[in-house]
């Protein structure tokens, strides 16, 4: 019965890795874009928040 | 696919309302700071970076969209619009630091309740705030600082190295990964943050301090905040993931 819950749990995470990946990669995607791209644009439209969150900024 | 849109549900509550709430503690910290910083910014453009534009009082600095590099590059109009882009952008920044924070607690076993989500929220002020921040403060405009990108770098080999450093911390118990924490944890300080040639500054240093004290602020209550929310929020979103462990009562049930 333990190896029975044990390899359950083992398969349970297993099925979590693709959405638990693919939402830290959409969260860290967001975060990259608001703080880190070079665009011009971006940065003007971000700059207080930038500068707020202490990103590297300029 | 019910837990990626249970995660997305709580991350975006979550980050919504604090962001909205980081943008309404920095229109009364930060952003008068960054605001009095830009004059000096503007009034002194070899302090800075490359500002060709010739600054007159300002008065008449203050509504030019041209505070930035080039002369072309859109920028929100000063007042209620860029209020409103930082509210857009506090926002999204809270849905992503969010998205990554609920997805990093959900591999450890969830935040079962709003006191993981607060701890975790401290977890996340301490790895993107307090130990970037030691090597690279917070900014004011019209501050000196190194070339952009080896900074961004730096930032996220800081941030990377924390998060795994107090991950490996609370989560085992041996000395030999306590002590690889450790050395997790100060390596990048040890490297050092890339530095400019000097750090003359028109930005008085009184206006710097105050600035640096309400970044640390307000960011601590942010994380705070979006920590407990997404750990209350994150118990009310759970549908359907019984169904997808495959029980055969829920299945015959839907």
């Amino acid at each position: 019965m333990v190896t029975n819950s044990a390899a359950t749990a083992v398969s349970l995470s297993a099925s979590k890795i693709i959405p638990l990946s693919m939402t830290a990669l959409l969260g860290l995607f967001i975060v990259g874009f608001v703080g880190f791209s070079h665009l011009e644009v971006v940065h003007n439209a971000a700059h207080d928040t930038r500068h707020s969150l202490a990103f590297p900024c300029h | 696919m019910s837990l990626f849109r249970n995660i997305v549900f709580t991350a975006v509550i979550a980050g919504l309302l604090s962001g909205l709430l980081l943008t309404v503690m920095q229109s009364f910290s930060t952003v008068p700071l960054i605001l009095k910083a830009e004059v000096f910014e503007n009034a002194a453009p070899e302090a800075g970076h490359s500002h060709d534009a010739a600054p007159a009082a300002a008065g008449t600095a203050a509504p030019a969209a041209d505070h930035h590099h080039e002369e072309e590059a859109w920028a929100p109009a000063d007042g209620f619009e860029r209020f409103i882009y930082t509210l857009a952008a506090d926002m999204l920044s809270g849905i992503g630091f969010a998205l990554v924070l609920v997805a990093v607690s959900e591999a450890f076993g969830g935040f079962k309740g709003w006191r993981g989500g607060l701890m975790f929220g401290i977890a996340g002020f301490l790895t993107v705030i307090l130990a970037p921040g030691l090597g690279l403060p917070p900014e004011l405009p019209g501050m000196p600082a190194a070339e952009l990108g080896p900074r961004q770098v730096w930032w996220v080999s800081t941030a990377l190295c924390t998060a795994i450093g107090l991950g490996l911390l609370v989560y085992t118990r041996s000395a030999v990964f306590a002590a690889l924490a450790i050395v997790l944890l100060i390596a990048p300080h040890l490297v050092g943050a890339p530095l400019p040639p000097s750090h003359e500054t028109a930005v008085p240093m009184d206006l710097y301090a105050r600035f640096v004290n309400a970044v640390y602020a307000t960011n601590l209550v942010f994380w705070a905040v979006l920590g407990t929310l997404a750990g209350v929020i994150r118990e009310r979103f759970r549908a359907g993931e019984e169904v997808s462990a495959g029980t055969p009562a829920k299945l015959a049930s839907r």
